[in-house]
């Protein structure tokens, strides 16, 4: 069967808008039928990849495939790109300005939520480019 | 149990099919459907929304009128605290109590006795230190249902307690027979100020068996307590009142967290706020937060449909209750009883109301087809259909519960 296909548009440093392509996610996952445990895991990885592409790329696109057992999600933006991605996965890396972290962003956190809470999460970026961050979680204890 | 019986009715004469309900039910329960507004009661929480919005007084919500205290011979008044927000210049709880007497009650117990008693363990419960934070509060009966039904995640979260008037109904009820009254005559009586607790008071959620033996309306009960209470003003009254300021302020947003006695917490009123606190929550971004108090109506209990007052004069009433009351009044150690009598007997499960198959494969397909659906429609959300929006139409589709042709727009 072919996987259930959505896409969103990431509106850039709009914080209001900010995290509805993760709600709709959310909401699809809870109509399936998906188990809570599972959607609380995609819930917390997509909405910090989403926040990321907000603050940090000037905004993107948001595909998301699900299978019977398992969802793809691939964020993929035009911004700067990261440099040193190994750097940037670190806990407490973040190069977020002040007045982002004045809004309760930039601790650094996000990227390795975003492993920690999915099964693979892969990064491509290039400076001046952009980033994809393509995250996999399965459905599956 | 069936919830028509128990959240919110529809007088059909009434009801203009104007959509207005339809749109404000935060849960999409409600379609239109050959002109009236229908309920699809495994979606209601009984948060009174449809209530409030409704401009010509079709919704009902739903009670036990007072006359039906009359099946039982020793009666007994629990009040929830929001009673006492309705009245101007109330500087003696006592006269409400009294009046509640002079009504056919034979004794009173306040909810907010409860109230202190459940702040009490919850607090022995964070200290304990073994619930998963942000720790919810289960008091809001119709937060509860909206979680089970939508946050599913966040189940694990909410305190495993009872609310204050489950534990002020069976206390109420152990005084009366401890005093010699024969069980089978006693009737305890939850007064409510919203759908929601009426429900869950007449169903005993969470616990094996209902306490109330029946529950009351706060509206019904101001304009007949009115009079009562005007004529009683000069005379002597009765001590009755055993509770403190800090169970009476669970009333209002903001006084349940009072009674934790910590600072990092968060309260939250009104359905849109606290839906955002919950996909926040989901989103694992709240999680330097301890306690978090949710209340489904606008500025909390007080402003339940079922109420009179406006929410923030009926606010600024009882928190002018501070100087009339002690600070607490009701301590576990008096009661004597065991930890679990103020816990769950019954956890309450996630239900699956929105999930469109058993099967994943064939929920995707389904999932598929709403997409289709969606794509072909004027993404207007007029209601013109009978759905709240284009999308919920798509579903109902697709769910087979309605046809295509209802659009008239495409
Ligand atoms: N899509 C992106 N484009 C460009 N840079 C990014 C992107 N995502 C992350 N980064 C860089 O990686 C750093 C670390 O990201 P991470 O999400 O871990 O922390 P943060 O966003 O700074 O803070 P937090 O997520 O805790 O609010 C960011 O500060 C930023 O420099
Ligand atoms: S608000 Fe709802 S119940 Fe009231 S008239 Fe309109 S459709 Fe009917
Ligand atoms: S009480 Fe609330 S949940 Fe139930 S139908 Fe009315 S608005 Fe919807
Ligand atoms: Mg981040």
């Amino acid at each position: 069967m072919t996987a259930l296909h959505l896409e969103f548009d990431v509106a850039g440093n709009n914080f209001v808008s900010a995290g509805s392509a993760s709600d709709e996610v959310k909401k699809t996952l809870k109509m399936l039928g998906v188990d809570a445990q599972f959607v609380r895991k995609v819930a917390i990885a997509m909405y910090e990849g989403e926040i990321n592409m907000v603050i940090h790329a000037g905004g993107g696109k948001a595909a998301v495939d699900i299978y019977p057992d398992k969802i793809v999600i691939v964020l993929a933006d035009h911004g700067p790109g990261i440099p040193d991605i190994e750097l940037a996965m670190r806990d407490g890396y973040s190069t977020a300005p002040d007045a982002i972290r004045d809004l309760g962003f930039g601790a650094g956190m996000g990227l390795p939520n975003m492993k920690k809470y999915t099964d693979s999460m892969d990064i491509q970026s290039t400076v001046g480019k952009g980033t994809t961050v393509t995250m996999t979680v399965n459905f599956a204890a | 149990m069936d919830k028509s019986l128990h959240t919110v009715t529809l007088d059909r004469d009434k009801c203009k099919g104007c959509i207005a309900c339809m749109k404000r039910c935060p849960t999409e329960a409600i379609r239109v459907r050959n002109g009236k507004a229908k309920v699809y009661y495994d979606r209601c929480i009984g948060c009174g929304e449809c209530v409030r919005m409704c401009p010509h007084q079709a919704k009902l919500p739903a009670y036990d009128p007072l006359e039906s205290i009359y099946k039982y011979k020793y009666r007994i008044a629990v009040p929830a605290p929001s009673l006492f927000g309705q009245f101007n210049n109330l500087d003696d709880v006592d006269l409400v109590l009294n009046a509640l007497l002079e009504l056919g009650f034979d004794d009173v117990f306040e909810v907010a006795r409860g109230a202190e008693l459940i702040s009490e363990e919850t607090r022995n419960l964070m200290r304990d230190g073994k619930l998963k934070k942000p720790i919810i509060s289960s008091a809001c009966p119709a937060v509860l249902e909206l979680i089970m039904m939508r946050y599913h995640s966040l189940l694990s979260h909410v305190i495993d307690l009872v609310s204050p008037a489950d534990v002020a109904l069976r206390l109420a009820r152990e005084k009366a027979e401890s005093e010699g009254v024969p069980p089978e005559d006693i009737g305890v009586f939850f007064i409510s100020p919203c759908p929601a607790k009426v429900y869950a008071l007449k169903t005993g959620m969470g616990l094996d068996k209902p306490a109330a033996d029946g529950v009351l309306s706060i509206g019904e009960l101001y304009f007949k307590l009115l009079p009562v209470m005007s004529q009683l003003k000069d005379k002597p009254l009765k001590k009755l009142s055993k509770t403190g300021i800090l169970g009476v302020r669970w009333a209002a947003s903001g006084g349940e967290s009072l009674g934790i006695y910590q600072n990092r917490y968060l309260a939250a009123d009104g359905m849109e706020n606290i839906n955002n606190v919950l996909k926040a929550m989901e989103d694992g971004t709240l999680n330097y937060i301890d306690f978090v108090e949710l209340g489904a109506c606008p500025s909390g209990c007080v402003g339940g449909v079922l109420n009179v007052e406006n929410p923030f004069v009926a606010r600024v009433r009882i928190r002018a209750l501070r100087d009339k009351l002690p600070p607490v009044a009701n301590k576990l150690t008096d009661e004597k009883k065991d930890r679990s009598f103020y816990h769950w007997e019954v956890t309450p499960e996630a239900q699956d109301v929105y999930r469109l198959d058993s099967d994943l494969s064939v929920a995707i397909e389904k999932m598929q087809r709403i997409e289709a659906i969606y794509k072909t429609l004027p993404h207007l959300d007029c209601g013109g259909c009978g759905a709240p929006s284009c999308r919920a139409f798509a579903e109902d589709v697709a769910r087979g519960e309605t046809t295509l042709d209802m659009c008239s727009r495409r």
